[in-house]
């Protein structure tokens, strides 16, 4: 119940900054030249101002900038994210068919590079600068500093064209139609390269984390009292210092939502993964305002979900920390 | 009389666009999946309401046109099986295959030929409402005769080389009722092809089955379509390597991929197939700028473009210098005869400037100028960097503004707001198709690709006037040799570059690229080698 209480707080709190998101893009989008008829016109190679004038009507353009956002405002109270020009079938639905792909790799790449991110750590940590330290920081500043977009690349010509070992793109094989395990199987295998991507730099970024965090909280007085007590080392680290040190790598999850869900428009493009990211920058290029303002309202959404399900993680890693405070 | 004019006939047969590479006779094998890479996601796949190549690639195989092109790139019937024109011009008699059905089973009528005209190319078809613009009427006499009657004389050969393109035919049971555009066939096709529309998942595929009712017998070969999303170039030609791809059309890779697998033996690069869609480079001037308004700039900054040394370095062997408006391989209207060329000639260039009175000032800069270079093909954007560091040779600097293609087209032909432009003109079969809009005066702001340079002249208007109804073809071609004299003269714009798209092919695809708009064509006699 009191989960439930903050919950709503939470999404009290949210919507004007929700609201002035959304009005926000649309403005910004209106300092883009061109619009949604321009880019379609640009796609079919040509057509006459009679045609472009309908279709402005058909698209709903033919008014005034003020009275197309007051349009949008009052179509959203109501729910209702409107009509994809791209797409031609309502947005609620279009991102309802993309969200499955984009939720699958961001879940699948954060947990590979939550846990290993915290392996490495916790073993560079504990042989702190010494050659195995040296070695995982090295990779990890290797990781951090590659385009993912090259990653991706180098990971398909390695792996799918040499190798032969994964598919090089696409979310399932549609060659043959698949049931059942064999269907669940083959999504994950064409989920590989992809979440090996997005996540090497996110685990770059939680194994630097973790070390100094870990660091820090080893130098701390508790853990001497433990040593003390003649607990093993691997007893100190696994029971006492673990714990402590995880609390910035929790915040940080929060905070990466949002950078994954950016950085998931390249690794989308790469591996042609029919995602959120991908759909987000067509209807930029496309000038899709309903699209592209559904997918922001949707996005919001989600990060505000997930940091509200780290604060619950938070009290529950340190007891201090109640969840209403 | 059905069919061209004799001496049409010898026109077209002597002059054709010819794929050139001929194919050893194999017995075709039945099966398979062929898988296309499908770069730039459409909003609709009907190409009775939206021509470009983007949806052709797709729609060509569930729908089909009036007429095609064979071999030797003359229109042959497709769902016409003969036609027969009144001498002025005036009347165009389509006589319609017999015993052809929809993919819902519904037979193909001469009424569903009559919608298709009247509502969709006339109204709503791009480049259709301009070619059609004279239509008003389409008589269905029987079912199987459609009688095209027009305002103004529509040359025959004009109208057969438009309508594989703006000549496909949509079910007038599945769209008579409610708005074309907002239409769920828009995006689910139905046609007499011999593939039928299964599934399109947006960014993933589409897919489209065997047609086992398919009007030529025992066609198709193929069991199974499937175009597959790829947005990104280099992921596309992974793809191709790692054999998730057949086929790449419309120079969809880049010139390096395209290239390299062209070098690699499992695969093949060429132009051949694609001979009907040829594009040309432009350098596109606005003559709201007095320095651009004069003739003799103009022609300086031509002469200042090494052309040959762009070509050879940066595009490779699918491009050559093109000549003037009308592309080589449209050889019913090429020009026989030489016309005023701007070779490279950086002291010529030099010159012009200097007479116009744009002496170089400090550093050596005599003006600056806005290029604005179309974010479409890789070539564009390195020929807009040639641009900019070869006019800096002679004296003008120029800023390149780039933008996405929303943007490029408003700013440079709704807003004006531009001194140099540069993107690609595609000729489509017949000047007065795409071609002629180019230097037309009159066409309304915001018209993209006509022009919108401030720029007019009434003996050019006047020819491109009396060349789009002149029902005699060698008439039609010496006017059409007339404008392109008056249009290297007067340099409006210039085309230095004329391109070929490169199709990649897996080479198991058999009959690959075997006739002028392969890619776009119905890949009835497609098969697959195992």
């Amino acid at each position: 119940m009191k989960v439930l209480t903050l919950a709503l707080r939470r999404l009290a709190a949210s919507l004007p900054t929700l609201l002035l998101i959304i009005a926000g893009m649309f403005l910004l989008l209106q300092l883009a030249p061109g619009d949604t008829v321009d880019a379609l016109m640009a796609q079919m190679g040509g057509g006459d101002p009679a045609l472009a004038a309908d279709l402005r009507r058909f698209y709903g353009l033919d008014v005034g900038v003020a009275a197309q956002l007051g349009r949008y405002m009052m179509r959203l109270i109501t729910l209702d994210l409107g009509f994809s020009a791209i797409y031609g079938k309502p947005v609620a639905t279009v991102i309802l068919e993309r969200l499955p792909p984009t939720i699958l790799l961001m879940a699948s790449a954060q947990s590979f590079a939550f846990f290993f991110g915290l392996v490495l750590g916790v073993l560079a940590a504990r042989r702190v600068n010494r050659w195995p330290d040296t070695l995982i920081s090295t990779l990890g500043l290797i990781f951090y500093a590659t385009p993912s977009f090259w990653f991706g690349l180098m990971a398909i010509v390695v792996f799918s064209v040499y190798l032969q070992w994964f598919p090089p793109g696409g979310f399932s094989d549609i060659t043959q139609s698949l049931t059942g395990l064999a269907a669940v199987l083959d999504i994950a295998k064409h989920l590989v390269l992809p979440t090996l991507t997005l996540g090497l730099i996110f685990l770059a970024i939680y194994l630097r984390i973790m070390r100094a965090s870990m660091l820090e909280v080893l130098s701390l007085d508790f853990v001497r009292t433990a040593r003390a007590k003649g607990l093993s080392e691997t007893r100190v680290v696994a029971r006492h210092v673990l714990r402590n040190a995880m609390l910035p790598m929790v915040t940080l999850i929060g905070l990466q939502a949002g950078t994954m869900l950016g950085g998931s428009v390249v690794v989308e493009s790469v591996f042609a993964l029919p995602g959120l990211g991908r759909l987000a920058y067509e209807s930029v290029v496309q000038r899709d305002l309903n699209t592209l303002l559904g997918i922001v309202f949707v996005s919001a959404i989600l990060v505000i979900v997930i940091n509200f399900l780290v604060d619950i993680l938070y009290a529950r890693l340190d007891p201090r920390i109640t969840a209403g405070s | 009389m059905t069919g061209p004019t004799r001496r049409e006939m010898l026109l077209l047969g002597a002059t054709a666009m010819i794929p050139t590479a001929a194919f050893a006779q194999e017995t075709p094998q039945r099966g398979g999946v062929l898988t296309v890479h499908f770069a730039t996601e459409q909003r609709i796949l009907n190409p009775s309401l939206q021509a470009s190549t983007g949806v052709y690639i797709v729609g060509g195989k569930i729908q089909e046109a009036l007429v095609d092109l064979d071999a030797q790139g003359q229109p042959i019937g497709v769902l016409a099986e003969s036609w027969e024109s009144a001498p002025d011009g005036k009347t165009h008699t389509f006589h319609l295959r017999r015993g052809v059905t929809w993919h819902d089973g519904k037979p193909f009528t001469s009424t569903d030929v009559a919608f298709t005209a009247m509502e969709m190319w006339k109204k709503i078809l791009n480049y259709g409402t301009t070619l059609q613009q004279f239509l008003t009427e389409v008589q269905t006499p029987d079912p199987h005769t459609a009688v095209f009657k027009y305002e103004k004389p529509m040359p025959q050969g004009l109208l057969l080389r438009a309508l594989p393109d703006l000549g496909y035919v949509s079910p007038k049971h599945v769209y008579e009722s409610g708005d074309i555009r907002q239409n769920p066939a828009n995006t689910a096709p139905v046609g007499t092809g011999p593939f039928k529309f299964v599934t399109y998942e947006r960014g993933q595929h589409v897919i489209a089955d065997r047609n086992p009712n398919y009007w030529r017998n025992g066609m198709p070969y193929l069991d199974r379509v499937v175009w597959r999303v790829i947005g990104d170039r280099a992921a596309a030609a992974a793809q191709m390597e790692a054999g998730q791809i057949l086929f790449s059309p419309y120079s969809s890779l880049t010139i390096a991929d395209m290239q390299r697998l062209g070098r690699d033996p499992r695969f093949e690069a060429t132009t051949r197939g694609n001979e009907g869609n040829v594009r040309t480079n432009t350098l596109e001037f606005n003559f709201r700028n007095p320095i651009l308004a004069d003739i003799r700039v103009r022609k300086a900054l031509a002469h200042a473009l090494n052309v040959p040394f762009f070509i050879e370095n940066f595009l490779g062997p699918f491009a050559k210098p093109g000549t003037g408006p009308i592309p080589s391989v449209s050889t019913d209207y090429y020009p026989t005869e030489p016309m005023p060329q701007y070779g490279y000639d950086v002291a010529q260039a030099n010159r012009l400037l200097d007479e116009a009175g744009h002496r170089r000032g400090a550093g050596g800069v005599r003006f600056n100028l806005r290029l604005n270079p179309a974010p479409w093909g890789e070539d564009i954007a390195l020929w807009s960097t040639f641009i900019q560091q070869s006019l800096q040779q002679v004296g003008v600097r120029v800023e390149i503004v780039r933008l996405d293609a929303a943007g490029f087209l408003r700013t440079v032909y709704n807003d004006w707001n531009f001194d140099l432009a540069t993107g690609w003109h595609q000729y489509r079969s017949d000047p007065a198709v795409s071609t002629t809009v180019w230097y037309r005066s009159g066409s309304p702001r915001g018209a993209p690709w006509t022009n919108q340079w401030g720029w007019k002249d009434d003996r050019i208007d006047g020819i491109i006037d009396a060349a789009a109804t002149e029902v005699d073809p060698v008439k039609r071609k010496a006017l059409y040799a007339d404008f392109v004299r008056a249009a290297q003269t007067e340099l409006p714009l210039w085309m230095p570059i004329e391109q070929i798209f490169v199709s990649v092919f897996n080479k198991r695809i058999r009959n690959a690229g075997n006739n002028p708009r392969w890619a776009s064509s119905s890949w009835h006699d497609t098969w697959l080698a195992s």
